[in-house]
Parts: structure tokens; C-alpha cells; sequence
């Protein structure tokens, strides 16, 4: 799907290269209507499933967001070198966890992103899953390129910037989606109490 | 006399002849080179100076024609179809319809109303992406003779005096200095997106700034103003600290950088 994207990227470029050039023109009126069509209507507009990007999870599968879809979400962004906020954050989507009825929980992906998708290889968060006791679902951790990454944090509404070759500084905030992809629940810091984060699921599930 | 005549319409006829060529041409002609370098940006990692690598600048920020051939050809980009998780719904609003700009005026006027992802979407259909932070406050700390004029007073109060001034997205782009890379207009007409201004680490509102954002942010206190004295660069991290991707702002557009090595060598 990338590739065809790319290739009609392509077309286009070529079409506007040379406008005079009557054949194009057919071109360019196919392609529109192919885009068109591929805008699905049934996406909510606030759905993050409209994000393209592709990412690998530490079973070192290739997804895309939108393979999440009919599952609530709760996601938070992280890097596993990260030594002073991120296993407060960590523990805090434990923490959650727990508190969720067990029965509920193949409705959910409790999904960690990670801010450092160099160092975060699909290995090393697989190796981290392992020894956090997060490598089964419904925890799923993601690592894209740098510029996906940049990309999600935008609609997450997290910031991050690397502050020194092994350290970041970025906020923490976990986000709840619902099975659409609409963002119903966000909650910044790291409080104590994730009360109001669990109610929000349970409305969901 | 004839001859030169003779050879001018040869070298159009022959320029015609390969529109692609053509086409590369005017691209070229309408980016300008920016030469690798370092400097020590206001907010930076620990204070420490960051490189920036050779790459290629729009001389211009885009304007609304350029913008409305995007939407043109890129449906869902017009503003009524734009999701809303990509674009608030003010998104292109100053415009009569999707595909009409509505006043000639505008035309020649850098766009605006545009969200983070409308510009990253823009820009990467023409084969370039947004610049980040640093490399367009690299090219932007340049005036019209020196690399870098952070120092110079003069510098500062004309960038200080546009943040004064009312409406200045009315001006036609081009309208300000030509700095020492050849880049126009990264003071006096817009605001501009970059790549990753969500990496900036602070708020709109200062009372949060020393309080309760300290735990919202991992490694805040890390992060430190290198020049307090700067304030017009201040601003401009200020004000890109308080953005959302999918804003749209009547005085905020952007501008494209492409990578040297995408380049074929001359």
C-alpha cells in the first residue's frame, strides 16, 4: 500500500512536471478518483486509525495502527533505557492492568511506545517485555522510524526531545482509545492514582 | 544583437524541450543551499552546541497557490475532508471554497490555517519534509550579511518589531530580507512549523512551567535557556511549546528543506 502510495506520488509529480502534456491528463483524473475512494468513510474523523504508519512489536511483526482497531487502546510513549520516570509510567500501566476484570481484558492492547526507536530495537523490547513480565497480550510494545514516531507523538499530544545520546526528556501521559480510535481519555503525570484512567476504560469495554 | 537573440530562443526552445529539466531547474532555483555548521540553539541537549548537516531550504514559506495545487491533486487534504484529528475545522477557512482561494491578493500570500500534518503531508508529495528545530533557527539566527547576527541589537529589534506588528501574513512572501543563504522571509511574515517543534519542553503558561509540569516532564530540569537575553528566540520556542499538530493559526505556515544526498551531484 506504501509502495502503490508511493508510486502515485510519483505519477503525480510527473503529471505536474509536465502539464501541457494531454495524455498525463487522464492519469491525473484517475488517480483522484482512486484517492478518493480510498478515504474510508466509515473512520471517525478523531480515529488515529487515519495514521499510515507502519510499526514492528517485540514479536518483530509488521502492523499498521489501524490492525489494532475494534479493541480499546491505552498507550503510553517510552524508552526502556530511561531510568527515572518511564518504570514509574511502566508500573503505573501495571498498575492498571490489575485493576481491570479479567474477563475484559482480550478487549483491550495495552500498547508502550517507544521515543527511541534506535537504541529500541524489536530485541531489546522484546527483552524488556520479558524481564517487566509484559510479553504476552494484551501488552504490545511498537518502534517505528524516527519521523512515524515524531508523527504519533503529535496526535498523542506527548513531546520529547533527546537531551544527551542516551537520555530523553518527554512527558508522560497515558492515553485511552476507544475500539474507533477516538481518543476518549488522557491523564498527564505521574500520579498516584490511576482511578480516573480505569474508569475510562471500563466505559469502553 | 541578433545573435544573442538567436541564442536566447535556442537555449528557451531547448530548456522547453525536456520539461523535467525544466521542472528540476525551477526547483533548484527556488531552494537555496545551506552549508553544514554548529551552533548552540536556545534551548539545546545540556547546553551543548548541535550540528546541522548541508541541506536545501524553500527560499520562500509556501504560499496559497502553491497550497491550493496540493489540495488539487491530493483530495483529502481540501477542508472538507480533511479528518479532524489532522486539521481543526478552522483548517483553511480563510479560503471561499476547497478549491477556490477567493481573492487574488492571496494568492502571492504564504499560507496559513494549515495544521503540522498538512504541511508534513505537503511537503513530503513534493519529495522534501519540515525542517527541524535547529536547522531552521541555524538558517534563521543568519541577516542579511553574517551567519549568525544572535548577537547583533539591530537583528533582534527588527525581529522584535514583527512580533509587533499587526496582520503581517497579508504581506506578499519575498517582502522582507534576503538573508546571507539567499533564504527570504523567516522574520516578518509567519510563524513556521517545523518537524519536531513537539520536542520543545515547555508551556504557554509560566506558573505551570515551574511547578507542576516538573512531573509531567522526565529530565526537565535538564533542559535550560543557554540565552535568556535571546527573547525573540524565546518566543519562537515559546510559541512552539504551546502548538498542537492539528492547529490551525491565521499567522502560522512552513517552508520545505530537502536532504543533499537526494540530490543528484552537478
Amino acid at each position: 500500500m506504501k509502495k502503490l502510495n508511493l508510486l502515485l506520488t510519483l505519477i503525480m509529480l510527473t503529471v505536474i512536471a509536465c502539464q501541457s502534456d494531454s495524455q498525463d491528463e487522464k492519469t491525473v483524473s484517475q488517480v483522484k478518483t482512486e484517492e478518493s475512494g480510498v478515504s474510508d468513510q466509515e473512520l471517525s474523523h478523531l480515529s488515529i486509525y487515519h495514521l499510515p504508519s507502519e510499526w514492528t512489536t517485540h514479536h518483530n511483526e509488521q502492523i499498521k495502527l489501524e490492525d489494532l482497531k475494534g479493541k480499546a487502546l491505552v498507550m503510553v510513549m517510552i524508552y526502556t533505557s530511561c531510568k527515572s520516570a518511564c518504570p514509574r509510567l511502566v508500573a503505573n500501566m501495571k498498575d492498571i492492568k490489575s485493576r481491570l476484570p479479567e474477563d475484559k481484558l482480550d478487549q483491550l492492547q495495552l500498547v508502550l511506545v517507544s521515543i527511541d526507536p534506535e537504541v529500541d530495537t524489536p530485541e531489546r523490547l522484546k527483552e524488556f517485555a520479558i524481564e517487566n513480565e509484559m510479553n504476552e497480550a494484551p501488552w504490545l510494545f511498537l518502534r517505528s522510524s524516527e519521523s512515524n514516531t515524531r508523527e504519533f507523538a503529535a496526535v498523542l499530544a506527548v513531546k520529547y526531545k533527546r537531551i544527551s545520546p542516551i537520555d530523553f526528556s518527554h512527558s508522560n501521559i497515558i492515553s485511552v482509545f476507544n475500539h474507533k480510535g477516538e481518543l476518549v481519555h488522557q491523564k498527564d503525570g505521574l500520579g498516584v492514582n490511576n482511578q480516573e484512567t480505569i474508569d475510562a476504560i471500563i466505559d469502553i469495554i | 544583437m541578433t545573435s544573442v537573440k538567436f541564442i536566447v530562443s535556442f537555449s528557451f526552445v531547448l530548456s522547453l524541450f525536456s520539461c523535467f529539466q525544466l521542472r528540476a531547474q525551477e526547483q533548484n532555483e527556488q531552494m537555496a543551499f545551506i552549508e553544514r555548521g554548529s551552533f548552540t540553539p536556545l534551548y539545546g541537549a545540556k547546553n551543548q552546541s548541535v550540528d546541522v548537516d548541508d541541506f536545501y531550504m524553500d527560499i520562500y514559506p509556501v504560499t496559497n497557490a502553491d497550497f491550493l495545487e496540493f489540495v488539487v491533486e491530493n483530495p483529502k487534504w481540501r477542508a472538507s475532508q480533511v479528518p479532524a484529528i489532522f486539521a481543526e475545522s478552522k483548517y483553511l477557512s480563510h479560503w471561499k471554497s476547497d478549491l477556490e482561494i477567493g481573492d487574488e491578493l492571496m494568492n502571492t500570500q504564504a499560507v496559513t490555517m494549515i495544521s503540522w500534518f498538512a504541511a508534513k503531508n505537503y511537503c513530503e508529495a513534493r519529495g522534501k519534509r519540515l525542517p527541524t528545530v535547529d536547522e531552521w533557527e541555524y538558517v534563521a539566527m543568519a541577516d542579511q550579511k553574517v551567519r549568525d547576527a544572535r548577537e547583533k541589537e539591530s537583528y533582534n529589534q527588527l525581529i522584535l518589531s514583527w512580533y509587533e506588528e499587526p496582520q503581517s501574513f497579508k504581506k506578499p512572501i519575498g517582502s522582507t530580507f534576503k538573508n546571507y543563504w539567499g533564504v527570504y522571509d523567516l522574520h516578518g511574515l509567519v510563524w513556521e512549523w517545523t518537524a519536531d517543534f513537539n520536542s520543545i519542553l515547555i508551556t504557554g503558561e509560566s506558573r505551570k512551567d515551574v511547578d507542576k509540569d516538573i512531573k509531567q516532564f522526565c529530565g526537565s530540569a535538564a533542559v535550560t535557556a543557554t540565552d535568556l537575553m535571546n527573547y525573540a528566540a524565546f518566543m519562537r520556542y515559546a510559541f512552539r511549546g504551546s502548538l498542537e499538530a492539528n492547529y490551525t493559526i491565521r499567522n502560522q505556515g512552513f517552508r520545505c528543506v530537502k536532504d543533499v544526498s537526494l540530490e543528484p551531484k552537478k
